[in-house]
């Protein structure tokens, strides 16, 4: 990510501190992760300490330190999808991606995350990919929706 | 107006609006136990160990001390059956976590709380913030701030700022509870993670 965009969205808050979060939101967004040197230019241009942008940055979920795949995929393990049958799902992830939850592959393609309920227990097992929910999911048809993805 | 007068323990304590609990008790040279308390840095409430019973209009609630308000005509005891239950317990929880922390087992002797009551996960640091705070707030520099959440927060200094300031200051490491053991653990950990920058790594955080 560069300079100039990191810099523009902070512009767009007005380089406010208590604009801290959106400004993170967004280049996590847009840049699937939190470079260090973004970090370091919102620290100077907020006028908040790193202390407290990394804090804020490992309390949340949403944030990422470390580079993150182009695609997000969520495996719901919520006890709902889990009597389900969300450990296949899983499995078959897991098999055709070669992660593990909390990885992402050597190309930047997938990284995989597992939840506890998205809130639409009534369609498990779940399976979201970069926010777009999929229910009702077997191993084949898990593999049927990661090929869409490139 | 602005004088308050409370009750501390039967104790007639004067106190001025805006002083807490804590405070006035202090003042009046009532003792409570505290562990997150510092008296040049902000209230933070975190370790729970000052909290009293205090009794406005005939209920009884239980307060931290350090955080809560004096008011007129409260009554407030530092010790009861039930404060000292809880003090025990929350020195229960700590010592699993820093079981060799001087400060903590002279507590636990007054409060008879056994050290081994939960199994050991020896995370040396109790999350009081003095440190992180400390930096923060008297020396201005945040070269130690707090990480994660839950049960995997801790803290981290950040090396760029820890390489320069933090060889000439060090005094966040009396502060803790726990005998500076973590503070120095993490520092040196910090800068040797990170390319040296300055002669630190070297000399060597942690052999004193
Ligand atoms: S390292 Fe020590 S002083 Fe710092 S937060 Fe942990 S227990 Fe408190
Ligand atoms: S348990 Fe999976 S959506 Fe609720
Ligand atoms: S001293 Fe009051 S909560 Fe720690």
């Amino acid at each position: 990510m560069n300079k100039g965009r990191v810099d523009q969205i902070i512009e767009k808050h007005h380089g406010e501190a208590s604009s801290l979060i959106q400004v993170l939101l967004e280049i996590q967004s847009e840049h699937h992760w939190l470079p260090k040197e973004a970090l370091d230019r919102i620290s100077e241009k907020l006028q908040v300490p790193l202390t407290r942008i990394l804090y804020i940055a490992t309390f949340y979920k949403a944030f990422s330190l470390v580079p993150k795949g182009r695609h997000e995929v969520h495996v719901c393990v919520g006890t709902a999808c889990h009597v389900r049958g969300a450990p296949r799902i899983l499995d078959t992830v897991q098999d055709l991606t070669g992660i593990k939850p909390g990885e992402t592959d050597a190309d930047l393609k997938f990284s995989l995350e597992t939840v506890n309920c998205l809130g639409c227990c009534a369609l498990g097992p779940v399976l979201e990919v970069n926010g777009k929910t999929y229910g009702n999911m077997g191993p084949s048809k898990t593999a049927e929706v990661l090929k869409n993805y490139e | 107006m602005s004088e308050i007068i409370l009750q501390i323990d039967g104790k007639e304590v004067k106190a001025k609006e805006g002083m807490t609990v804590l405070e006035a008790a202090q003042s009046a040279g009532i003792s409570i136990p505290t562990l997150c308390h510092h008296e040049k840095l902000e209230p933070y409430g975190g370790c729970r160990l000052c909290i009293v019973e205090v009794e406005v209009r005939g209920w009884t609630q239980l307060v931290v001390s350090c955080v809560y308000l004096a008011a007129k005509n409260l009554i407030v005891r530092t010790r009861s059956e039930k404060v000292d239950r809880i003090r025990k317990m929350i020195l229960e929880l700590l010592l699993a976590h820093a079981p060799d922390a001087f400060e903590l087992q002279d507590l636990a002797k007054e409060y008879g709380a056994d050290k081994d009551r939960f199994e050991k996960e020896s995370s040396f640091c109790i999350h009081c913030g003095l440190c992180v705070r400390y930096c923060a707030e008297v020396k201005k520099k945040n070269a130690v701030g707090f990480v994660d959440r839950g049960t995997r927060k801790e803290i981290s200094f950040i090396p760029g700022i820890a390489s320069k300031e933090c060889w000439n200051c060090k005094e966040c490491f009396p502060l803790c509870p726990t005998e500076a053991l973590q503070a120095a653990f993490v520092l040196t950990k910090a800068l040797i993670s990170s390319p040296p920058s300055s002669e630190l790594v070297s000399v060597g955080i942690g052999k004193d």
